[in-house]
């Protein structure tokens, strides 16, 4: 059975850009061991002649036509919620080193 | 008596001028501030609604047709985009967030003259049974205000309920509609998937999230579907409508041609023998009316829950990923590089339960484990699907109850993620599948109510529908 460690659990963390106190750590290494303990049932289930389902209604590609339409949006209005923004654009850290 | 007409009444009556669809406003938002205690409501939409109803009033006095929800309140979880309020999701990383934009299925109802007086409570950003996981709030359960009302729809379904409005959208991934509808005591509609557009709702897990109305009767429910089912070129899994369209005819449904599975695996171990009683009970009258009951063995339902729980955390933690505090959303000010700035912005943006659901989706998509858990999952999913399928051949609905249990006291399973994660398991099926369900109100055990779930075949809403207001007529 999975049983993940703290050092688990900061790994996780680290990869979803996610920080966590000391007592989450702890508290999250216990309950995340307790829900793969409980997913890990499907290791015993026979699925010989199965394949993976991503889609359930059958639908494929869907496409449409690939041209620029004007949903009457001002830039202005998109860029309300944005926290930091410069020149109508969004203003971030420094990204590349 | 309720407080409110069913929803084509209410139509009419604004269409001919007997009511003023700002006086049925009034009456939403009096309500809503009546029912305050219950924590159903994030926020009201009131200045929007006041000037949307006098725009439809005046339509109607210029002898216009004003829609054919013309003046009909309603509220929307807090996790559709509607113009005239924050839309957080019930989330602190969205608060203060105010859609450029309205969800497909807000937009269609507004076209129909639906007016959103106020946005639900529910547990943040859909992930719960209960509203307990909401960083607002815990909305209680109009039968009992130490209860739950179940999740995560919660706030949609209380207000249902209290009568705050004729109906409510919600959302359904696992059975965040259904749930708190059997908890609360209403209807619940999830429709095949891809049914209803999620253009414009906060995604949670993008193969299984469906939109569907919380209301008072099947009629109402299927009046609302009408409205907002059908394909939409911002949504590419939608799928084609019923040529016959959703709205039911008075005339009743024949359920002495209706053969109705009652699913073996939802009546085992582990049902709450007042629950049973009430589904037992339902399940005589139905023989009464003259429909043939079989039992049917779906062997794949147990293992439901386990296959969600990877599936959905994994899809949850791909949706969740935008959530980055650049271009919406909380954002820490002092952050020393990107990476600080990501990190500490989720950390304070999102609560346990996405944090828990994030880290398994990293985890079971994450090289190595891919195979074993993710991959391991959807093939599972197959099985479900097939076995679905097989049942349908044989009857023409499956039955089974909603929820093992009737609504649970307020903490009871707050410190155990996966003892909350049980109450999904007889919803979760119908999302991995695909195919419609309905909770409808089945009486009460020990003063709490109790839902029955009836399920169809894929792209059979109309029938389900049908089906199921019959059903509502018998069992009643």
């Amino acid at each position: 059975m999975a049983k993940l460690t703290r050092e688990d659990v900061l790994k996780l963390a680290r990869l979803a850009r996610i920080s966590l106190t000391e007592e989450e750590v702890d508290t999250f290494a216990g309950e995340l061991s307790a829900i793969l303990g409980y997913v890990e049932q499907l290791s015993n289930v026979d699925v010989s002649g199965l394949k993976p389902t991503n889609q359930v209604t059958g639908l494929t590609n869907v496409m449409r036509k690939d041209e620029v339409r004007n949903y009457g949006y001002e830039p202005r209005d998109l860029l309300k919620n944005v926290p930091s923004t410069q020149d109508n654009q969004l203003k971030v850290k420094r990204m590349i080193g | 008596m309720s407080a409110w007409k069913p929803i084509a009444d209410i139509a009419a009556d604004v269409q001919n001028g007997n009511v003023s669809a700002i006086s049925l406003v009034e009456q939403s938002l009096a309500a809503i501030d009546q029912h305050n205690e219950f924590n159903a409501i994030i926020a009201t939409t009131e200045e929007r609604a006041r000037t949307r109803a006098a725009d439809i009033d005046a339509r109607v006095a210029a002898g216009k047709n004003a829609g054919r929800l013309a003046g009909v309140p309603f509220i929307a979880k807090d996790n559709f985009l509607v113009f005239g309020a924050e839309t957080t999701a019930a989330s602190n990383i969205l608060k203060g967030f105010n859609a450029p934009y309205q969800s497909t299925a807000i937009e269609r109802l507004e076209a129909e003259g639906a007016i959103c007086v106020a946005k639900a409570n529910l547990d943040a950003f859909a992930h719960g049974s209960s509203t307990e996981n909401s960083d607002y709030f815990t909305t209680l359960n109009p039968h009992d205000k130490t209860r739950v009302p179940g999740g995560s729809s919660g706030g949609s379904a209380a207000s249902v309920v209290l009568e705050l409005a004729p109906f409510a959208l919600g959302s359904d991934t696992g059975g965040s509609i259904r749930l708190p509808a059997s908890f609360t005591g209403c209807v619940g509609y999830k429709p095949t998937y891809g049914l209803v557009s999620r253009s414009g709702v906060v995604a949670m897990g993008s193969s299984l999230d469906c939109v569907g109305p919380l209301a008072q009767t099947v009629t109402d429910t299927a009046c609302i579907l009408d409205v907002i089912a059908g394909r939409d070129e911002l949504d590419s899994t939608t799928i084609e409508r019923d040529k016959a369209g959703y709205e039911l005819p008075s005339t009743s449904y024949d359920l002495r041609t209706t053969k109705i599975g009652v699913i073996k695996e939802y009546m085992g171990e582990g049902l709450d023998p007042g629950v049973r009683t009430q589904i037992d009970s339902a399940i005589s009258k139905l023989k009464a009316a003259g429909a043939q009951i079989v039992e049917v063995s779906l062997p794949s339902l147990p293992l439901g829950l386990a296959v969600y729980y990877v599936l959905c955390p994994a899809e949850v933690s791909s949706n969740l990923s935008r959530y980055d505090g650049q271009r919406y959303g909380h954002f820490t000010q002092d952050a020393t590089d990107i990476t600080d700035s990501y990190t500490r912005t989720r950390q304070v943006g999102f609560g346990g339960e996405a944090k828990r659901r994030i880290m398994i989706g990293t985890y079971v998509l994450s090289s190595g484990y891919y195979d074993a858990y993710y991959k391991k999952a959807q093939t599972v999913r197959t099985k479900v699907i097939d076995e679905f399928a097989a049942a349908f051949k044989q009857v023409d609905f499956l039955l089974g109850p909603t929820a093992p249990m009737t609504a649970f006291r307020i903490g009871e399973n707050a410190s155990d993620p996966l003892q909350m994660y049980l109450t999904d398991i007889m919803t979760v099926a119908a999302n991995l599948s695909g195919v419609p369900a309905i909770s409808i109100p089945d009486g009460e055990s020990d003063g709490l109510p109790v839902g029955l779930q009836l399920f169809a075949d894929q792209k059979c809403d109309r029938k389900l529908l049908e089906f199921a207001q019959a059903v509502e007529g018998v069992i009643v």
